[in-house]
């Protein structure tokens, strides 16, 4: 795409956008529209100047899914009205900006919860469903979209289309986990979970292994409403794997007899202080001396200290948001990673294949020398949408903090991780994903996935409107006979 | 050698300091774009890269006269965007009209302020508005130790990069506290077309344009005034101190 008359972008909107993990930066002519029409025109001047256009939400995925470095990053934030909401039905009406935070306060007042939530409240739905999240209860209901009743698609000409399971049912499982590339969501309709109090009953146990920890998964899937594993990743090799398990059921009607107290969003809010203490918006600055291998092994080490005795086979009642919304305890705790910042690397291993791959990736972090901070260990299940990054398995997520020495090593460990991962038929997550090539892409979605998904590109989006920093990494420009550069060409 | 840049665009690219600059960055790995009035100049230079490096060594180019300063950021803005980014920006155009003791060019002289002073102005600028909301990058201007002291063989000349010293000075204490790098090079004779008119054997202390590029790849990792070689510093610290009344009698 070429500018058309000229036409520039006014250099007053250039911003510089960050990933999540701060290790992708570059600058962008930020729109922020607050209505469709607002959208219409950004996409307008975009055709104008022949730039093409990032979608971006809560700016929460971890990589370069909502970077556009040079050209249109539309950030949808202002389109954050709640257009309907039915508290007999728990189906709400809502647009793409509304934040997680935003939309469980609204409901749990009537008793109801977002079916899937992610480690933070700060997400925008819009993201959420073009990302297709889940949470700690995905091997029970699934990612996001199976709870997204209905649609509204704006496409890069501008006109809107509304999908469902029934009216379009190409797109409507295509766009959701389709990371912006399809069109931008407007209105979003989703049915909420019906909840009785605003507690959940949460158990804690330690685990020794990957293979004990999916095996007491693997025992709790029937009854248990969430489950999660933190992996204790700086453990030597006696101890690797080791971890504890938190699981969680909802009340019973019943159950809560003050669950007219519980369910107001008050009694939801995270403390402000930790220990009754220390204010938590300074609480990354203790963690700061901590920043290193040595030290993340002693706040592992205590935390697996703790969690295997005084915390063992504890069973207690705790908030949704509590339990919910563990990335928001400690504001801004990803600071601890600066200056290089971090990667996720997250793997979606089918069950049989797991506890293997996961020893082998401990195995590739300790040969090349880097070690996660943190890991966290989840069971999914499959579901029906075109470019699903879930499996009938687990998921590792491992924090790795990025440092100028240790660079090349971690992306040597990472490319040694995503051969294991494809041996054991495994998936990524472009939520998470900042290191992936194309061949992995290739290998994990299949030809006949990205074909069917270019095929609906091509219908919807025609020119390649729609891209970003992550979508050019993987997939190019989309249209191949898009010219990538006019200086490049005329130089030949 | 890795420069640790990553997108540089350099202005005044087709001959001199400048063409060396483009040679060695692309030959580190870095995407270069040329700019330069001259398009069978850009094209001739671009081909020895390509033809000394593999494909993506291959440098954009843009014709653009430097006069022309109200297009500058607009070409800034799109070769950043062909880039894919920007870490570096290095103005090199410069002229430098030969005014003999009893010849007054204004023309000349005129044109000189444009490309050294106007020019210069236009796109640095224009990058430190970018560079300052992107909270890094390099701004490099290449001025002269000419600058030092008004010289009776090219008073505009060493006019026009005292205002490049300062100017640089100001950006830098401007931008410079938002991570931005700015550097002024001051290299002393350089073979280079500009010196075409000058007897060469009486420079002192002539170096190629590459030994130059060198030079200042190294020195601008750190912002400041960058002298070209090194040892120009303290020779123009002593010819800045040189009294005025002795210096209109001196034969420089």
């Amino acid at each position: 795409m070429k500018s058309e008359d000229g036409f520039l972008l006014p250099s007053s909107r250039l911003e510089k956008v960050q990933s999540w993990g701060m290790n992708r930066e570059a600058l962008a002519y930020v729109y922020r529209p607050s209505t469709v029409d607002g959208i219409r025109e950004a996409l307008n001047d975009a055709h104008r100047a022949g730039r093409t256009v990032g979608i971006r939400g809560g700016g929460c995925s971890y990589g370069d899914a909502s970077i556009n470095s040079e050209n249109v990053v539309l950030d949808i934030t202002r389109m954050n009205r709640i257009l309907r909401w039915d508290p007999q039905e728990g189906i709400i009406e809502i647009e793409p900006g509304v934040t997680l935070q935003r939309l469980w306060q609204y409901v749990i007042g009537d008793g109801w919860w977002p079916p899937v939530v992610s480690g933070t409240m700060f997400v925008t739905m819009g993201g959420a469903v073009g990302m297709n999240y889940h949470g700690k209860n995905n091997y029970k209901m699934g990612p996001i979209g199976e709870h997204v009743l209905e649609f509204d698609l704006l496409l890069a000409d501008g006109t809107i289309v509304t999908c469902s399971r029934e009216q379009r049912p190409d797109v409507f499982y295509a766009a959701i986990g389709g990371f912006g590339m399809l069109g931008c969501f407007t209105r979003l309709v989703m049915k909420m979970k019906r909840v009785y109090s605003g507690l959940l009953e949460v158990e804690a146990f330690a685990t020794s292994t990957f293979t004990e920890i999916a095996r007491v998964f693997e025992q709790r899937m029937a009854v248990d409403d969430y489950l999660v594993g933190w992996i204790d990743c700086l453990a030597t090799s006696n101890g690797r794997g080791r971890g504890l398990v938190h699981a969680a059921r909802y009340l019973k009607p019943g159950d809560d007899s003050s669950a007219n107290q519980t369910l107001q969003i008050a009694y939801q809010d995270l403390p402000e202080t930790l220990f009754g203490l220390v204010p938590k918006s300074i609480m990354w600055r203790f963690l700061k001396p901590f920043s290193n291998d040595t030290g993340m092994r002693l706040i592992n080490w205590a935390r697996y200290f703790m969690g295997s005795t005084v915390g063992n086979n504890k069973t207690t009642r705790q908030s949704h948001a509590a339990f919910a919304f563990l990335l928001d305890y400690v504001p801004n705790w990803k600071r601890v990673y600066l200056p290089g910042g971090l990667v996720q690397y997250q793997s979606f291993v089918p069950a049989e294949h797991a506890a293997a791959c996961f020893d082998q990736q401990m195995e590739i972090c300790s040969k090349y020398k880097v070690f996660p901070w943190l890991g966290v260990f989840k069971r999914h299940r499959t579901d029906n949408f075109l470019m699903t990054h879930a499996v009938d398995g687990y998921s590792l997520a491992l924090d790795f903090p990025v440092r100028k020495r240790s660079a090349d090593r971690l992306k040597q460990a990472i490319c040694e991780m995503n051969r294991v991962v494809l041996e054991s038929g495994g998936r990524f997550y472009f939520a998470k994903d900042s290191m992936l090539t194309p061949d992995d892409a290739n290998a994990y979605l299949g030809q006949d996935v990205i074909a069917r998904f270019r095929q609906i590109k091509r219908e919807l989006d025609p020119d390649g409107l729609w891209q970003t920093d992550l979508s050019r990494r993987l997939f190019g420009n989309w249209n191949s006979d898009t010219a990538p550069n006019r200086a490049l060409q005329e130089a030949r | 050698m890795s420069t640790g840049w990553q997108r540089a665009i350099i202005v005044g690219a087709s001959s001199g300091i400048g063409e060396a600059l483009a040679r060695q960055l692309a030959k580190s790995g870095c995407k270069v774009a040329i700019v330069s009035r001259r398009e069978h100049e850009l094209k001739r230079l671009s081909d020895s890269i390509l033809a000394a490096g593999d494909r993506a060594a291959a440098p954009l180019w843009y014709v653009h006269d430097v006069n022309d300063t109200e297009n500058a950021s607009a070409l800034l803005q799109e070769i950043s965007h062909d880039l894919g980014g920007l870490d570096l920006l290095i103005y090199s155009a410069g002229v430098m009209p030969l005014n003999p003791d009893d010849s007054y060019d204004l023309t000349a002289d005129l044109q000189a302020i444009s490309v050294n002073v106007c020019g210069a102005v236009a796109w640095c600028n224009a990058a430190a508005e970018r560079f300052a909301k992107q909270r890094g990058g390099t701004i490099v201007g290449i001025s002269s130790v000419a600058g030092d002291r008004g010289r009776r063989g090219f008073p505009v000349y060493s006019a026009s990069k005292a205002f490049v010293d300062t100017y640089l000075e100001g950006l830098r204490n401007r931008v410079g506290r938002l991570g931005v790098k700015v550097v002024t090079v001051k290299p002393g004779p350089v073979d280079t077309p500009l010196v075409n008119g000058l007897d060469k054997k009486k420079l002192p202390m002539l170096i190629s344009s590459d030994e130059a590029a060198e030079i200042i790849l190294r020195g601008c990792s750190h912002d400041g005034v960058l002298y070209v070689p090194g040892k120009w510093r303290p020779v123009m610290w002593i010819v800045r101190h040189v009294p005025s009344f002795v210096f209109k009698r001196l034969n420089v």
